[in-house]
């Protein structure tokens, strides 16, 4: 049941996207009455969910890796300042963009926390935060190009386009609403998989639900309440955003939103091109709004850009910069008081140490700490970090190394069955019997745990830590899950 | 959805049913004057019929593709112009309408030295209804094809009104007594009105045009 409570925050801030966001969708449709509110309003949230529980999971994975918000309540104070800064831009009239106060939110956490930010996670969605609009300005470009082209060619009676518009909005606006739900839901309900309260539930052996994917069908339905209840607003003043559009132009920009949110979701087009050699798109949840605008410039640009109003798109740049800011300040606020003044532990103490044995591990890579710093404990990731550069003299990657064997995280499987659960998704079952033999035994630190599965199985094969690899991503989710339990159990 | 596709037809017809009848009656226009002139009486009063048919059932579908437009919400971005273009051309039927009906009831009495004239005036105002509709048309379906029509409208236009200024500077040299001339002067400027509705239109069309392609 506490749990549930927990959980309010992320429905209040799925409450907030759908308000704000399925705006971005059916904004212009509805304003210029196109299509009816209430028609948007069901599709919009049949596709969102539908988005959320099938392809919600890409974005999400990126979005844990920035911040492991490891506490419960630390994930709910997260939330709910995230969804506090969206409510009240929304509630001021201000564009903004859900992905990004909840980046903020996670960024004022680990401030709070003094854990290291993953500044290669960080970086990763920062860049796709600008590359999105970019790229869904050159697609509304390019689609407005041959939709022009194509209608100069083709004589439709304006009556006839008038239909397919519609026809056209509502599709369009559907696709849209699964890509938001897809790629947005991971903002929403992302800080949550890790302690998700549900079990899987198996439909006649045909197919299975698991706990993520019920996590993300809440998501999805908060944002769906959101729709319903608020959106309708936003969108009547969607109308007068930096270029006023014709319903055509609309379902370009709605198109383009659509295809590059979709981009960013897609787990199966992030595996094909890697096979293919490719680099593939980040899973990264970005700014549905902040693509709206993209594409919109866009269109503007088509007709040589004299009527984008410049001092609006400046207004909407500043947002997106004090969105993350106010974010990151209301959480780091929020969660002191929650610390300190409702007694709740809102992150876990990661203390770093150079044992013995890890010392040991240390000189196999050649690296040779300090005498002075052996006897100390460092509370937190800063503290230790601080240290390091005090006293030894190590370049950045070495550094990275130091601090991934000195991290001290005491790692215990205690519900084997629950396991199961939580990973049959992501391990194959090798893996998975390799963890549970495990069982009882306790490990100081992730190394220690990766060495042991190697031990047990040939399907464990952990490279050094801080080397990026599919093992090492899977070996950080077994002690994700085992972590999450483990507070689980001692609250 | 198969229904949406049914009733976007059905709209399409009445639109082109509307314009038909507005080309129809320039052309029924043209022979009711003919036949005034040439004193066929039956012939003259069956245009005159059909010319109020015309009217009567160019006003019905006007009304009922407003209607439609308004109740359905549809085009809501040229609603507005495609409304008052649906306006404008129902003008150019009912000065069509109100000339014959003045023929009808007044009975002008003209010389027939300016029977050619006339015909010739009638003639060029009903041109330039017909190019009118033409790219009334192609606003319609392919506004880049608007301009090809509209500056023959305009054209025709030009035609009417040296037509009708010609013929009125005979008329007032002529020894006729003052209230006939200016009986007949009414006529003419009557006429010569139809091509003047025409060119209203036609001047709308080339705002919207430009609009529809922004």
């Amino acid at each position: 049941m506490l749990i549930l409570f927990y959980l309010s925050s992320g429905l209040f801030l799925g409450w907030s996207l759908g308000a704000n966001d399925a705006a971005n969708v059916f904004g212009t449709a509805v304003s210029t009455k196109m299509v009816r509110f209430k028609t948007a309003a069901i599709i919009a949230s049949i596709f969102v969910v539908l988005g959320a529980v099938s392809m919600g999971g890409g974005a999400s994975a990126t979005l844990g890796k920035l911040g492991a918000v490891d506490m419960i309540a630390g994930a709910f104070v997260v939330a709910l300042s995230a969804g506090f800064v969206v409510y009240t831009m929304v509630r001021l009239g201000l564009p903004v963009s859900t992905s990004q106060a909840i980046v903020g939110a996670i960024m004022g956490w680990s401030f709070f926390s003094g854990t290291l930010v993953d500044y290669s996670a960080l970086i990763k969605i920062v860049t796709s935060w600008i590359a999105g609009p970019i790229l869904a300005m050159v697609f509304s470009l390019l689609i407005y190009y041959i939709f022009q082209k194509l209608t100069q060619k083709i004589h439709v009676h304006i009556f006839r386009i008038d239909l397919y518009t519609r026809i056209g909005l509502i599709v369009v606006g559907a696709f849209g609403a699964y890509s938001l739900g897809a790629n947005n839901v991971a903002n929403v309900m992302g800080v949550f998989v890790p302690v998700s309260p549900f079990k899987t539930i198996d439909f006649f052996g045909l197919m299975q639900f698991n706990s993520t994917q019920q996590l993300f069908l809440l998501g999805g339905l908060a944002i769906a309440v959101g729709i319903m209840t608020y959106s309708g607003k936003v969108m009547e003043t969607v109308g007068a955003g930096i270029v006023k559009l014709t319903p055509q132009a609309a379902l370009v920009v709605v198109l383009a939103h659509s295809i590059v949110l979709f981009l960013f979701a897609s787990q199966g087009l992030h595996d094909w091109m890697r096979s293919l050699g490719l680099p593939g798109i980040p899973l990264v949840p970005i700014s549905s709004s902040q693509l709206v605008i993209g594409a919109v410039v866009g269109i503007g640009m088509v007709h040589g850009g004299r009527n984008i109003q410049y001092a609006t798109l400046v207004r909407i740049g500043l947002g997106w910069v004090y969105t993350p800011v106010a974010a990151a300040l209301i959480a780091f606020f929020a969660l002191f008081f929650m610390q300190n003044v409702f007694s709740q532990p809102v992150h876990q103490q990661v203390p770093f140490e150079f044992s013995l044995e890890v010392r040991d591990k240390l000189n196999e890579k050649s690296i040779t700490i300090p005498k002075s710093l052996w006897k100390y404990q460092y509370p937190t990731a800063v503290a230790c970090r601080r240290a390091l550069l005090d006293e030894a003299s190590m370049d950045h990657s070495e550094l990275a190394i130091v601090m991934e064997y000195a991290k001290v995280e005491l790692l215990k499987l205690q519900d084997p069955e629950r396991f199961v659960q939580a990973a049959v998704k992501d391990l194959t079952p090798e893996q998975i019997n390799a963890v549970v033999a495990l069982e009882g035994e306790t490990y100081r630190h992730r190394w220690q745990l990766g060495e042991a599965l190697r031990a047990e199985s040939d399907s464990w094969q952990i490279t050094d830590p801080g080397q990026t690899s599919q093992h090492e991503n899977e070996l950080n989710l077994v002690c994700e899950i085992i972590h999450r339990q483990m507070n689980l159990k001692s609250p | 959805m198969l229904s949406l596709f049914k009733k976007t037809k059905m709209l399409e017809n009445k639109m082109d049913d509307f314009l038909d009848h507005t080309s129809e009656s320039s052309m029924v226009f043209y022979e009711a004057v003919k036949h005034y002139f040439l004193g066929t009486e039956a012939e003259f009063k069956s245009q005159v019929a059909k010319i109020y048919t015309l009217e009567h059932e160019a006003d019905t579908l006007r009304r009922e593709i407003e209607n439609q437009l308004y109740t359905e919400t549809l085009i809501p971005e040229s609603r507005g112009d495609v409304l008052a273009l649906l306006e404008n051309t129902d003008n150019v039927i009912n000065q069509v309408k109100g000339t014959i009906a003045d023929f009808e009831i007044e009975r002008p009495e003209i010389p027939p030295e300016y029977t050619d004239g006339f015909l010739k005036l009638t003639g060029f105002s009903g041109q330039a209804v017909d190019k009118m509709v033409k790219s009334i048309r192609a606003f319609i379906r392919n506004p880049q094809g608007v301009k090809d029509w509209l500056h023959k409208v305009y054209f025709y236009e030009k035609e009417a009104d040296n037509t009708a200024e010609n013929l009125k500077r005979k008329i007032f040299q002529s020894d006729l007594p003052l209230a006939q001339k200016n009986h007949i002067r009414y006529f003419l400027r009557q006429i010569d009105s139809v091509a003047d509705r025409a060119e209203d239109v036609a001047d709308r069309l080339a705002i919207y045009t430009i609009k529809r392609s922004i």
